[in-house]
């Protein structure tokens, strides 16, 4: 029994993952949101400007 | 004396001032550069937090709530080690980061990638629940399709969290720092259009 939900329960990761089927290629919801997700962060590390940092003497 | 003979090669090889530099070219400013160094940042705490497990044991990460807290840290660092490393490693590959002799700094990373697979699985299989049985019995004929089913047994609580706790950390840890040693001595690869200007490609 818990006495408070915790912020993971948005997600319910206690059953089995949906499934995508697309021709032979079968991948869960989860895994291709990871791939998804390190696709975006790939992308954004390229674009986004990194910090300057003030040059030493 | 061969100690001397070893001490020489290695200051030789890997200067103290290469080692811990306090100055990295220009190109390095980009936050592409930054996944190797997460991707140990996560290791560290997938070590720690695993240390912790063992001592422990099975009892205490299924029954108590700190044993679950630790054991979800222990995931959560797992997940973003391999998430780091795969974007890290996807920058090294349109970097074409073997480039200038640096074929070596590679090939310990790929082979980091694929020991790092097999002891995340093993740690899949040491749960002690329904869902490592699950995978271990799904593992079994992936890895009789492969040849080398005769050698494991999934299905063996100790035999994989040897595997898992020992045996393969050892290993990632030392190819870990041989791979950081190598890029250390040979310099973070500059990007193609650097490689150009001349002198662009020593650091």
């Amino acid at each position: 029994m818990r006495a408070s939900i915790p912020l993971g329960a948005i997600f319910d990761l206690n059953g089995p993952a949906e499934y995508v089927s697309w021709h032979f290629i079968q991948i869960s919801v989860p895994n291709l949101v990871v791939i998804a997700l390190m696709i975006v962060v790939f992308v954004a590390a390229l674009l986004i400007p990194f910090p300057k940092r003030e040059r030493e003497p | 004396m061969w100690t001397t003979k070893v001490r020489e090669r290695a200051v030789r090889e890997m200067p103290p001032e290469k080692l811990l530099p306090d100055r990295q070219p220009s190109y390095v400013s980009s936050w592409i550069y930054v996944f190797g160094v997460v991707t140990i940042a996560a290791f560290v705490v997938v070590i720690a937090s695993g240390v912790v497990l063992g001592m422990k044991g099975p009892e205490w990460w299924h029954l108590t709530g700190l044993g679950h807290f630790v054991n979800s840290m222990h995931l959560w660092a797992v997940e973003i080690f391999f998430f780091a490393m795969v974007v890290h490693l996807w920058g090294k590959f349109f970097m074409g980061a073997w480039r200038g002799g640096r074929g070596r700094t590679w090939v310990t990373g790929a082979v980091t990638f694929l020991v790092a697979i097999g002891a995340a699985f093993t740690g899949y299989v040491s749960q002690q629940n329904f869902d490592s049985q699950w995978i271990a019995f799904e593992a079994k004929d992936g890895l009789n399709a492969v040849g080398i089913g005769s050698f494991f047994n999934v299905a063996n609580f100790g035999q994989m969290y040897t595997w898992h706790v020992i045996l393969l950390p050892t290993v990632v840890v030392l190819l870990i720092v041989g791979h950081v040693l190598l890029v250390r001595r040979a310099g973070v690869v500059p990007p193609y259009a650097a490689r150009l200007a001349k002198g662009a490609d020593d650091e």
